[in-house]
């Protein structure tokens, strides 16, 4: 994401009064832009059109390596035919829904736990130890219990998102808290706020632009979390997709499972920055924005 | 307005304002050692006086106004407002600090009606008497803009309204302007001055203006600003000597400061003070070495 910069110096540039050397600039900025642009989708094509020569080849192995158009191939094929579990769309839902359920409940959680030992000193020297063993736990072995516990449907998988979504998000929260301005604090008290006017009118504002970040590297676990679970035993979902795939020895299926996958977190993605855009309307814009 | 003062305390009318009493004050840092900010202070502040409180940098005077507004608490002695000793936050206590303390994700008129709706009061008349004190400090046009929009003064005139609207009867000012330009803070303080002596407000005229205690460590401002300025050693701070200011009212910063009974009486302090900030030179240097 940290690609965007081209459009950042066009902002800049459009700053600039219309005068000549404004205009110059802005030209200079366009023809940058679109040179980016333009080597960007070259480099796609040449790896793109590199893999394809090589597979058809046989330089690498298209069992193995499979090959771009085999890939579009199949998904067309699972676009308008549908796949052995039903249609794509339902396959892609499912997965999306067990995510964001998930997501949810994680970043509820997380932001909520957070908060509460961010401001209750005591709790959180109590629970601080369990909390960092809790966090040293690979959690995606979680995932086959979960599947013993809830079965094979979407609630194993929400579980197992769950726990991957709430400690990064429970820690940004609880650092954010931590983090403060101490100085704000005093205002408020100064003002008159009491303890409750403070935690939600002051330290929940102040820290929510370190509990966004955590979103949106969180949103990213969700998925794993969903598709992991349906990779370990479901009956719908990406996932599945991706394991019966590699059960019939299909790699293009498992290629373009990933290629859709790609599609919905980068789609999760954009959501989430044009919410946050709406939500940090008070904070100094970065990058010439105003 | 002037409702922050509890009309039944029998010490109404006699007691000071502030009074601190043998207040000292320690933290505990971070490396486990005491460090004392101020000891043994003794301080008295009347009812509708202006005490400018002068010491060298870093010296403890922001501590003696945390331990005033009930922010802190001394480790010994004793703080009293209103000839109460101070036990948590009073509601008639009002504080600028030297940082921007506004809340940035809140709008101007916002942060100005935070005060009264922490307080209780009705989101309408909150809003009316936020209005009301941007007005007065010459931001009524800026209502729904964002602090990061605002310029340095302007943000410290936001805090000035956010803390006036409370009708505060004790004003604590933690070097309010230091981080302005100087054109900006004669001009700030100047304001500052119309805003204490009452100009524009609907306060009566027999109530006194409210007691200030303003830490500075600009000579010229506690001169131009104060009725007392109020001397403090090299850490830990101490009251080293109290000076009064017999210059007339109403002042006007810029033009105040060259008269000659001015000059005199900054000789005066600066021969106190000027040894007590050689001190803390010294120290800073012994340190780098």
């Amino acid at each position: 994401m940290s690609l965007e910069s081209p459009e950042a110096v066009v902002a800049v540039a459009a700053l600039e009064k219309p005068t000549s050397r404004g205009e110059a600039r802005l030209r200079a900025a366009r023809n940058r832009r679109l040179l980016v642009h333009t080597v960007r989708v070259l480099l796609l094509a040449a790896v793109l059109g590199a893999w394809e020569a090589l597979s058809r080849a046989g330089t690498i192995d298209p069992f193995n390596f499979s090959m771009p158009s085999k890939i579009w191939d199949q998904l067309v094929q699972w676009t308008m035919h549908g796949t052995a579990q039903g249609s794509l769309g339902e396959q892609i839902w499912v997965t999306l829904y067990e995510a964001l359920i998930g997501w949810a409940v994680g970043v509820g959680a997380g932001v909520v736990a957070g908060i509460v030992l961010g401001r209750i000193r005591l709790l959180a020297e109590v629970l601080g130890p369990y909390i960092k063993v809790l966090n040293a736990l690979p959690r995606i072995v979680l995932a086959p219990i979960f599947l013993i516990w809830f079965g094979l449907g979407p609630a194993s998988k929400i579980a197992s998102a769950v726990v991957l979504v709430f400690f990064p998000v429970f820690f940004n929260a609880f650092q954010g808290v931590r983090e403060v301005d101490r100085n704000l604090i005093a205002n408020a008290r100064i003002l008159g706020a009491n303890n409750r006017q403070v935690t939600l009118q002051v330290v929940v504002p102040a820290a929510t632009s370190w509990i966004f970040t955590s979103l949106h590297v969180s949103f990213g676990f969700a998925l794993i979390g969903a598709i992991v679970g349906e990779y370990i035993g479901a009956d719908k979902g990406i996932g599945l997709l991706v394991s019966s795939s590699q059960g019939n020895f299909n790699s293009a299926g498992v290629y373009a499972a990933m290629v859709i996958l790609a599609v919905v977190a980068l789609l999760a993605e954009a959501l989430l920055t044009f919410a946050e855009k709406r939500l940090f309307r008070w904070k100094p814009a970065s990058g010439g924005d105003r | 307005m002037n409702s922050g003062t509890p009309r039944g305390n029998p010490h109404e009318g006699t007691a000071p304002a502030i009074e601190l009493r043998g207040a000292s004050k320690a933290f505990r840092t971070p490396s486990g050692t005491l460090h004392t900010a101020v000891r043994d202070l003794d301080l008295t502040v009347e009812r509708g006086e202006f005490v400018a409180v002068v010491g060298p940098t870093g010296c403890g005077k922001s501590t003696t106004l945390t331990l005033v507004s009930g922010l802190e608490e001394p480790t010994e002695g004793e703080v009293l407002v209103g000839g109460e000793p101070v036990c948590g936050i009073r509601q008639d206590v009002g504080f600028v600090f030297q940082q921007d303390a506004v809340f940035p994700w809140r709008t101007v008129l916002s942060n100005v009606m935070a005060g009264p709706r922490f307080r209780g009061v009705p989101k309408a008349e909150a809003r009316e008497r936020a209005r009301v004190w941007l007005d007065r400090v010459g931001l009524g046009a800026f209502t729904d803009r964002y602090p990061h929009q605002l310029s340095g003064g302007q943000r410290k005139r936001v805090a000035l309204a956010q803390t006036f609207v409370n009708d505060p009867t004790i004003l604590l000012m933690d070097e309010p302007f230091s981080a302005l330009d100087v054109q900006t803070r004669a001009l700030m303080s100047d304001e500052l001055l119309e805003l204490w002596g009452g100009a524009g407000t609907d306060r009566p005229d027999d109530a006194p203006p409210a007691s200030v205690v303003f830490v500075t460590h600009d000579l010229e401002e506690a001169i131009a600003l104060a009725d007392k300025v109020v001397v403090m050693t090299a850490g830990p701070a101490t009251v080293k000597q109290v000076f009064p200011v017999p210059l007339p009212r109403p002042r006007k910063v810029e033009s105040v400061r060259l008269e000659p009974e001015f000059i005199d009486i900054y000789r005066e302090i600066w021969s106190s003070l000027g040894e007590e900030v050689r001190i803390t030179r010294e120290r800073g240097a012994s340190r780098v070495a």
